[in-house]
């Protein structure tokens, strides 16, 4: 196995919510433009970990967040750090695909246009890159004034993608990305992921196991707000170290 | 033979308790379809005597001329003056309550804590100004007009009725931007927007619709409110040219109409009743069309 270099990393990260504990004492290296896949049974904290990524917890009342997530070697949670800055650099793909209320265009358009870009002939440049990087260009070409809302909600995920990756990121989050999905939708947006880890950090939360096969990079398995278990994917589902890693790939505990 | 019995008996109780349901069904059925006809009934009733009553004076010049020998007392010209009148002071109302009613009900729904006790209070207090009757606003209003030297004028009337509308129009408003998803703006801070951002380009958007709607219901009670406006605007043969200038207003119209001993000066008060009646009729239909045209992106 190569050697990972670290892009993200976490250290003794605590999330609690009065005295219950949803992540407890998470200490983690993500690596870098590698697939990421952080599988475990639904509750077990999974949303929360990928929110705390990018501060999206922030908004929620009565949430208390300790320890270190350094990413870039930089401390998100540091006092005085600019949130939109640390967002911008993670694209979010939601479970259920979440268009904003505008035009396909305008959707793609929106980071790049909050983030300065005005010039009308380099903004339609950038939406067509992004939606061709998403896949999604040939589809809805001929519409892009249309509204977003209008699109299937595989279509939807995949502008999503193209609108996060429009922000710039380095590094992409999905929770659940495929679960609102079809088969045929989730195929297509697996694809798009594998594409594009050459160039970017992705980490996806997922509880489908055979998706955590077929993409993944690297494993953290997450138990009750722990982690159980971390590794390069082969070695993890080849042999799991931990006998609770084993129950859940063998489906005795989901 | 014991068997059978037993299972008629079942099937008596189960064809007994299915009618008595049945009943229940076709009576409540019947309160609703009541109900319904009470609303629709006073409706068209209020219509119907308002055009019934206004026919003989509703005439062309009733909406083109300034009245002639007097409001109360005048049987020839028209309400241009009243109709201008409320036209200018629901639009000024309506405009100064969107001004700062948006900014506190996204103060409210982006800025604010979920629970934070600050919010709640104001929504409280919302609710108990929403309560407060007209006349008090007027009151009120007259009060501060004594404070500021102000005279009886059209920015009188529209600094009253404006706070008379507040509470509706943000209470209206908080409804609808509560029920946008917080995942939708979630999205939006993901992208790297800031909060502000968030509830100009994502969260008004979303909720347009129910905004113009707040609005809407906003106006239609400033236009059609008399007593905030009674000591506040005051009341004129002239159209106002001035914010300083007095301004007459429709519901006033119709009360002094009303309050005379003619009765072709009365029937000008039913017909004044018609057309505001019908303005506000016009207004809503306009503004649904508005709202059509822009929830084309609204996300359901």
């Amino acid at each position: 196995m190569r050697e990972l270099k670290t892009h993200i990393s976490i250290q003794g990260l605590n999330v609690s919510h009065g005295r219950l504990a949803i992540l407890k004492d998470i200490t983690l290296d993500i690596p870098d433009k590698r697939i990421t896949v952080v599988i475990g049974p639904s509750g077990c904290g999974k949303t929360t970990l990928l929110k705390s990524l990018n501060r999206l917890l922030d908004p929620y009342d009565g949430l208390k967040v300790t320890g270190r997530i350094l990413v870039d070697g930089e401390d998100i949670y540091r006092p005085g750090v600019e949130v939109t800055h640390i967002r911008r650099k993670m694209g979010l793909l939601s479970q259920k695909p979440q268009v904003l209320p505008m035009s396909i265009f305008d959707n793609v358009a929106f980071a790049p246009r909050i983030h300065g870009l005005r010039e009308k002939k380099r903004l339609t440049r950038t939406v067509e890159h992004y939606l061709r990087l998403a896949g999604l260009w040939e589809e809805v070409k001929d519409r892009l004034n249309a509204p977003a809302s209008r699109l299937s909600v595989g279509q939807q995920q995949r502008l999503c993608l193209a609108r996060g990756l429009a922000a710039e990121p380095e590094i992409i989050l999905g929770d659940e990305p495929t679960s609102a999905l079809d088969p045929q939708s989730s195929q297509h947006v697996e694809r798009r992921l594998l594409e594009l880890k050459s160039d970017y950090t992705i980490i996806i939360v997922t509880h489908i196991l055979r998706q955590a096969k077929r993409i993944a990079d690297y494993i953290v398995f997450l138990y009750l707000g722990e982690v159980v278990e971390h590794g390069p994917a082969e070695q993890v589902f080849a042999q799991p170290r931990h006998p609770r890693t084993k129950a859940y790939l063998t489906g005795e505990i989901s | 033979m014991k068997e059978n019995g037993r299972r008629a008996d079942g099937r008596g109780r189960d064809v007994g308790q299915w009618r008595r349901r049945r009943a229940e069904e076709g009576l409540f059925r019947a309160l609703m379809v009541l109900s319904l006809l009470v609303v629709v009934g006073c409706l068209t009733l209020i219509l119907a005597t308002i055009i019934w009553k206004g026919l003989p004076a509703l005439k062309l010049s009733m909406i083109t001329q300034t009245p002639k020998g007097g409001y109360y007392l005048g049987k020839e010209g028209g309400i241009l003056n009243a109709i201008l009148g409320s036209l200018y002071l629901a639009c000024g109302a309506t405009f100064l309550a969107l001004l700062l009613g948006l900014p506190i009900v996204l103060y409210l729904n982006v800025y604010a804590r979920r629970f934070s006790r600050l919010a709640g209070f104001i929504r409280f207090s919302f609710d108990v100004l929403w309560g407060v009757p007209s006349i008090v606003y007027g009151a009120f209003g007259f009060m501060l007009m004594v404070f500021f030297g102000l005279r009886t004028s059209l920015l009188a009337g529209i600094i009253t009725v404006a706070l008379l509308e507040l509470p509706i129009m943000s209470r209206a408003m908080d409804e609808v931007i509560r029920l946008v998803p917080r995942d939708l703006t979630e999205a939006s801070y993901s992208l790297g927007a800031t909060r502000l951002e968030t509830a100009f380009k994502v969260i008004v958007r979303q909720s347009l619709p129910g905004i113009l709607t707040a609005v809407l219901i906003a106006f239609g009670r400033g236009i059609g409110d008399a007593a905030s406006v009674l000591f506040t605007a005051g009341f004129t043969d002239r159209v106002p040219t001035s914010l300083l200038q007095p301004a007459a207003t429709l519901p006033l119209a119709i009360f002094f109409q009303l309050g005379t001993p003619f009765r072709e000066v009365r029937e000008r008060a039913y017909a004044s009743a018609a057309v505001l009646t019908i303005l506000i009729l016009i207004i809503s239909l306009v503004s649904r069309a508005l709202a059509r045209r822009y929830t084309r992106h609204t996300i359901r």
